[in-house]
C-alpha cells in the first residue's frame, strides 16, 4: 500500500500537493489511466484539519484518478470529529464510498443537526442535465438566505448565482465528455479577507480542455499549443471547439458575474491553471508546470459585500 | 399589391407554459440547451401549423431564471432560423415581460450572433434588445413612435437625409425588428403595437 498523506489544509493550493504525491510515482499518464502495476494507494486524511468544497471535490477525484489506476484506494477519515461532521454535513461520505474503502473517524450520520445553514449546495454528481435542473432547483431554496443575509448581497444576485452554477455544471456535460460533482458553501475567511465568502467548486475527469479545444484550435498554434493555451483560448477568448458563435459565452459570463462580485474565479486543467484575480487575492493569473491532473478543476469565491458596497 | 397588415396572425408563446409541453419533465427554469433546444423546436411547431405571416409573442413574464446556454438555444436560434432567407415561415418576433434578470443572458446570446429583438419589460417599456449601432437604434425608436412610417418621415424625425435613413430601416427590416410588407410604395411598421392591435 502506497500512502498518500492528505494535506492538513485542503483547499485549491494544497490539492496540487496531493495530486504530486498522487501521480510522482505512479507512471501513470495524465489521463489517468494505468501505466503498468501500482499500488494501492491509501489516502490518509487523520490529519486533516480544515477542508473547502475545492479540497472535497479534490480527493474524491484523486480518488477516482487512483480507482482507474488500480484497485479500489483506501481512505482513512480525519480524526477531528469537527472535520468529520462537516464531511458528512457536506455528504461527503456517500460519494467517498463509491469511490474509497473508507476506514475510521465519523461516519454517516455522526454529523447530526437539522441540517447546517452554511451549505449552498452539498456534493452532488452531474452526470446529465437533468442533474444542472435538480441543482438549480435546490440552490433556489437556500441561496436566497444565505447569499442575501449571510453575504449581503441584493436578492438579485440569487439568480445570477444559479446562472453561474447552471452554466459551470453544464461546462462539464458540453466539454469534458464525462460526469463530475460540484459543491458549494459559505465559510468566513475572517483571517485572509475580513469576510464571508462563498466557496463553489465544480470537478471532473474528463479529457480536459487542451484535448477538448485540439480539434478547432491546436493547428493554428502548432508547438505553442498546451494546457495554458487552451485555457487561456476557453476562459479569456470564449473559444470552444463548436463551430458555433453562440458556444463558449458561458465561461465569459461566469467571469463577468464573478468580477462584478469582486470574486475570484480558476481553472485548472492538466498542467496549467488559470485566473481572474481580484485585487483582495494575491494569486497569480496563469501557473504552468503544476503536476499534471485529468480534467477540469473549477473554483470560483464570492466574498461577501463589503460595508461600503452594502451602503452604496 | 401591397402586403395587408390583417393578415398578420398575432401569435402568443407564454414560455412557462409552453415548456412543460416541449420536454418530458417540469422545469420550473429555462437552463440548459437541451431544454433551450426542446423549446425552440416546439415553438417552430406550432409556427408551422400557423403557415402564414406570423407574429409571435414570446412571454417570459413567469421564467425566474434563464441562463445563457438556455437563452441562445431558445431566443438566438429561433430569430437566427428565421432571419435567415430559407426561414420555414414569415414569422417575426416579440419578447414579453422581460425583466432585468432576463436582459443579459438574452443580450449575450443576441450579441454573439448579431441579432437583434423587440422587447416589452415588465414594467412596460418598449426596448431594442441587441448590439445595434446608434442610428439603426434611433431609427427603430422612430418607427416605434410612429406605428408606421416612410423613410420620408423617419429621417424627418431623425433629422437626416432620406438616404441616409433608407439603408438603415432596410437593416431593421433585414433584422425582423421591423416589418417591411413587401411592394409598393416603402413603409416599415413597428411590431410591438401589432401585437397588441392597435
Amino acid at each position: 500500500v502506497r500512502v498518500i498523506p492528505v494535506p492538513t489544509t485542503l483547499e485549491e493550493r494544497s490539492f496540487d500537493q496531493l495530486v504530486e504525491a498522487l501521480g510522482g510515482e505512479s507512471g501513470a499518464g495524465a489521463d489517468g489511466t494505468a501505466g503498468g502495476a501500482e499500488a494501492r494507494v491509501l489516502f490518509d486524511a487523520r490529519r486533516l484539519r480544515w477542508v473547502d468544497p475545492y479540497g472535497m471535490l479534490g480527493l474524491l477525484a484523486a480518488g477516482e484518478v487512483a480507482k482507474r489506476r488500480g484497485a479500489a484506494p483506501l481512505l482513512q477519515l480525519p480524526e477531528s470529529a469537527e472535520v468529520a461532521s462537516y464531511l458528512a454535513r457536506m455528504a461527503f461520505l456517500e460519494q467517498a464510498e463509491t469511490i474509497f474503502e473508507v476506514h475510521g473517524g465519523v461516519r454517516r450520520g455522526d454529523g447530526g443537526g437539522g441540517g447546517p445553514s452554511d451549505v449552498l449546495l452539498e456534493i452532488t454528481p452531474i452526470r446529465s442535465h437533468g442533474d444542472v435542473h435538480a441543482i438549480v432547483d435546490r440552490v433556489q431554496e437556500r441561496a436566497g438566505a444565505i447569499l442575501s443575509r449571510q453575504l449581503g448581497h441584493p436578492v438579485s444576485s440569487v439568480v445570477q448565482f444559479s446562472v453561474v452554477l447552471s452554466e459551470v455544471c453544464q461546462n462539464i456535460l458540453e466539454h469534458a465528455d464525462a460526469g463530475g460533482w460540484v459543491a458549494t458553501q459559505t465559510y468566513n475567511w475572517t483571517r485572509r479577507l475580513g469576510r464571508k465568502v462563498a466557496v463553489l467548486a465544480v470537478m471532473d475527469l474528463g479529457i480536459g480542455f487542451r484535448a477538448s479545444l485540439a480539434g478547432a484550435h491546436a493547428p493554428r498554434l502548432g508547438d505553442r499549443w498546451s494546457d495554458a493555451a487552451a485555457l487561456e483560448a476557453a476562459f479569456l477568448h470564449g473559444l470552444t471547439r463548436f463551430h458555433d458563435p453562440g458556444r463558449g459565452q458561458g465561461l465569459q459570463q461566469i467571469r463577468k458575474s464573478v468580477g462584478r462580485w469582486a470574486g475570484r474565479v480558476s481553472i485548472r486543467s492538466g498542467t496549467a491553471r488559470i485566473a481572474q484575480v481580484p485585487d483582495w487575492d494575491d494569486g497569480a493569473p496563469l501557473e504552468e508546470g503544476l503536476p499534471a491532473f485529468p480534467g477540469a478543476q473549477i473554483g470560483i469565491v464570492l466574498p461577501a459585500r463589503a460595508p461600503a458596497e452594502g451602503a452604496s | 399589391m401591397s402586403h395587408r397588415l390583417e393578415q398578420v396572425v398575432p401569435f402568443r408563446f407564454d414560455l412557462s407554459t409552453l415548456l412543460p409541453r416541449s420536454v418530458a419533465t417540469l422545469y420550473s427554469h429555462l437552463v440548459t440547451r437541451p431544454t433551450g433546444q426542446a423549446l425552440r423546436l416546439g415553438i417552430e411547431g406550432q409556427l408551422a401549423e400557423v403557415g402564414q405571416l406570423c407574429l409571435s409573442v414570446l412571454d417570459f413574464s413567469q421564467v425566474s431564471i434563464l441562463d445563457f446556454s438556455c437563452a441562445d438555444e431558445t431566443v438566438a436560434k429561433l430569430l437566427a432560423r428565421y432571419r435567415a432567407e430559407d426561414r420555414p415561415a414569415e414569422a417575426y418576433f416579440v419578447a414579453r415581460g422581460i425583466a432585468e434578470r432576463h436582459r443579459e443572458p438574452i443580450e449575450g446570446a443576441l450579441a454573439r450572433r448579431a441579432l437583434a429583438l423587440v422587447a416589452e419589460t415588465d414594467a412596460g417599456e418598449v426596448v431594442l434588445l441587441g448590439e445595434v449601432p446608434p442610428m439603426h437604434r434611433m431609427a427603430w425608436g422612430a418607427v416605434q413612435a410612429l406605428g408606421r412610417a416612410s423613410v420620408a418621415e423617419v429621417a424627418a424625425r431623425l433629422g437626416v437625409p432620406a438616404a441616409m435613413a433608407a439603408p438603415v430601416l432596410e437593416d431593421l427590416a433585414a433584422l425582423r425588428v421591423v416589418l417591411r410588407p413587401p411592394g409598393g410604395e416603402p413603409a416599415y411598421y413597428a411590431l410591438e403595437p401589432m401585437v397588441r392591435g392597435r
